[in-house]
């Protein structure tokens, strides 16, 4: 079932079940691409991949057709590195075809190793150096309610990722612009490049630090279709800018890569990859 | 009409003018007042935004803004924009958003502020970033009628303006038919030409002057856009002239000089003398003084012009 809300420009109302099925898919596509480049990022794919199914299945105004429709809403996704994640969402939402997932990594291929607008039909931001992505969501905010338009940001950050700068620099302005349309949820996967982020980088109360910029924050499982549409829907309702903190597993899905900070950044080989599809059939 | 004036404050009348296009947009990061975005901030707050100190952060919203079909302009000290180098290569250049950054306080010339606010390699590292248009203009006039042709201009841009008053080289009429991209013949001569950009324009006309007392007719040439350079004009100067001398408030590497080495070297390799900061940090003073102490005076110029000129005649060892 579809609502048309715009011109050319729909927003789903997938089931539950739909949206797991969805998701299924998906993480089957990006151990795919992972396999297949022998390169990337499986295990940050693999834990953003719900909360993107249920973005592109429940909330996201937008339209194949209309990449570039002034008023779809848009979805950054800041931590670039989980492209796998994005482009098998926008494959399933008809953005991307299967040829072109195969193009991942490849010379002269559609799909980048890091999510770019310029090569992407319905990626909106060009990413691959952290930190970035919510600046650039503020500018979209702002630029939309100049324009009076009801668009939606959306904007997924990884928790190690919550250790740049510029991310509290942009915390700091949201607020003080008072974007209420602008809504972040953070792959709260505990696990970044090296090793897990408490050996790293201690995060401490991250909800805390939202609110104290003067966010309103959910914690969800970012693994929980139900909590995820639930959590999506009511940052609409707020009058703020919106954090939800949605605690994930780096490599959810695959057993033998959850949890384990050696796949942040490395492809199965020939037998991991028939074990990994085995699970996810 | 006076007879001096601050790049910068050609910049803050270009954006006033160009508030006639609804979807210019203007950025502070708490310097509006010495950048002089603040004129617009005081007539159209409605489309002026604070991202409060914060670079990195600006140069993101400005992207994100130019994403969005609108027309930012940015603008904070030219020294506090290299803080967010990285943001401006992969979030503005990269995806060739046409965000315009301005900053301000370019230079030795600054003045008593010292080293800390003193930008003098700026124009090197942006010129280095694909996508990016490198501009430096000499005067207000100048500054205000090339920051005008930004609004439609379709790609990056970084332009270094000046804190401090130097002597107008153009009125409103001359002004408005300078070109981006398109270097502004002051003074037509044989024997040598000089390429200046900023407040050395000013000193070069000045060593002009006195060159010609010297019998030495000298070609002055402001290279208000560093890049992309002018090899046309410049090929053709250096062709008619012989020598080539460039002038710039910046250090020695990567900017004017170097620019215009890497173009000679590609296509004409007549000798070059290059004026500019020989790789080490200012320090507080007067701007006279600190001119004086770095080497970048008309005197100075002159003396590079002597030495091209006797290298291009063989009478050097």
């Amino acid at each position: 079932m579809t609502v048309d809300t715009a011109p050319m420009l729909t927003t789903l109302n997938a089931s539950r079940e739909d949206l797991e099925k969805m998701a299924l898919s998906c993480r089957r596509n990006i151990v795919d691409m992972v396999y297949r480049a022998k390169a990337g990022h499986p295990g940050g794919s693999l834990s953003v991949i719900d909360i993107l199914v249920a973005l592109y299945g429940t909330q996201l105004r937008v339209s194949p057709d209309a990449g570039s429709h002034p008023d779809r809403d848009r979805l950054i996704l800041s931590k670039g590195h989980a492209s796998p994640a994005m482009y098998a969402v926008l494959e399933s939402r008809g953005f991307l075809t299967e040829t072109d997932l195969e193009s991942y990594r490849v010379f002269g291929g559609t799909c980048q190793g890091h999510v770019d607008m310029d090569w992407t039909n319905g990626v909106d931001f060009s990413a691959g150096s952290l930190g970035m992505g919510l600046s650039f969501g503020i500018g979209c905010a702002i630029a939309a309610r100049m324009d009076e338009s009801d668009r939606a940001t959306w904007v997924i950050l990884g928790d190690g990722e919550c250790q740049e700068g510029e991310v509290w620099e942009a915390a700091m302005a949201a607020q003080h612009h008072n974007l209420t349309k602008l809504h972040v949820i953070v792959d709260r996967n505990r696990i970044q490049n090296d090793d897990h982020i408490d050996r790293q980088m201690r995060l401490g109360d991250l909800a805390a630090k939202w609110e104290s910029f003067g966010w309103s924050v959910l914690e969800i499982d970012g693994h929980d279709m139900g909590e995820l549409t639930d959590a999506l829907h009511w940052c609409k309702e707020i009058d703020r800018p919106t954090a939800i903190i949605a605690h994930t597993v780096k490599g959810k899905g695959v057993s033998f890569m959850e949890d384990d900070p050696s796949f942040h950044g490395k492809a199965p080989n020939d037998e991991e990859y028939i074990l990994a599809m085995e699970e996810l059939s | 009409m006076s007879s001096v004036g601050a790049s910068r404050d050609g910049y803050g009348r270009a954006l006033l003018r160009l508030a006639v296009d609804p979807d210019v947009v203007v950025i502070e990061a708490d310097l509006g007042k010495s950048t002089k975005s603040c004129h617009f901030r005081s007539q159209h707050p409605e489309r002026t935004i604070s991202v409060g100190i914060a670079e990195q952060n600006m140069m993101l919203v400005g992207a994100g803004l130019a994403a969005s079909g609108k027309k930012p302009f940015l603008s904070t000290f030219a020294i506090f924009t290299e803080r967010a180098f990285e943001q401006v290569r992969n979030g503005i250049t990269r995806p060739n958003l046409a965000v315009h950054i301005c900053g301000s306080h370019g230079g030795i010339h600054t003045g008593t502020d010292g080293s800390s606010a003193q930008a003098i390699e700026d124009l090197a590292i942006y010129r280095t970033l694909p996508n990016m248009t490198v501009l430096h203009p000499c005067d207000d006039n100048s500054c205000e009628h090339l920051t005008l042709q930004l609004r439609t201009f379709g790609q990056s841009s970084y332009t270094r303006t000046v804190r401090n008053v130097t002597r107008r080289i153009y009125n409103e009429e001359d002004a408005s038919n300078l070109k981006i991209g398109e270097f502004s013949t002051l003074r037509n001569g044989q024997d040598v030409g000089i390429i200046a950009c900023g407040v050395m324009v000013e000193a070069a006309l000045d060593a002009a002057e006195l060159l010609q007392s010297e019998g030495i007719d000298a070609t002055v040439v402001d290279a208000h856009t560093i890049k992309p350079l002018d090899n046309a004009t410049l090929d053709e100067i250096s062709h008619r002239c012989g020598c080539i001398v460039t002038a710039e408030d910046h250090n020695i590497i990567g900017g004017l000089g170097g620019a215009v080495a890497e173009a000679l070297s590609a296509n004409n390799p007549v000798p070059l003398e290059r004026v500019g900061v020989l790789d080490r940090f200012g320090q507080s003073g007067e701007t006279h003084d600190l001119m004086q102490e770095y080497g970048l005076t008309s005197n100075h110029i002159a003396t590079a012009v002597r030495r091209a000129i006797a290298r291009k005649e063989g009478n050097i060892d």
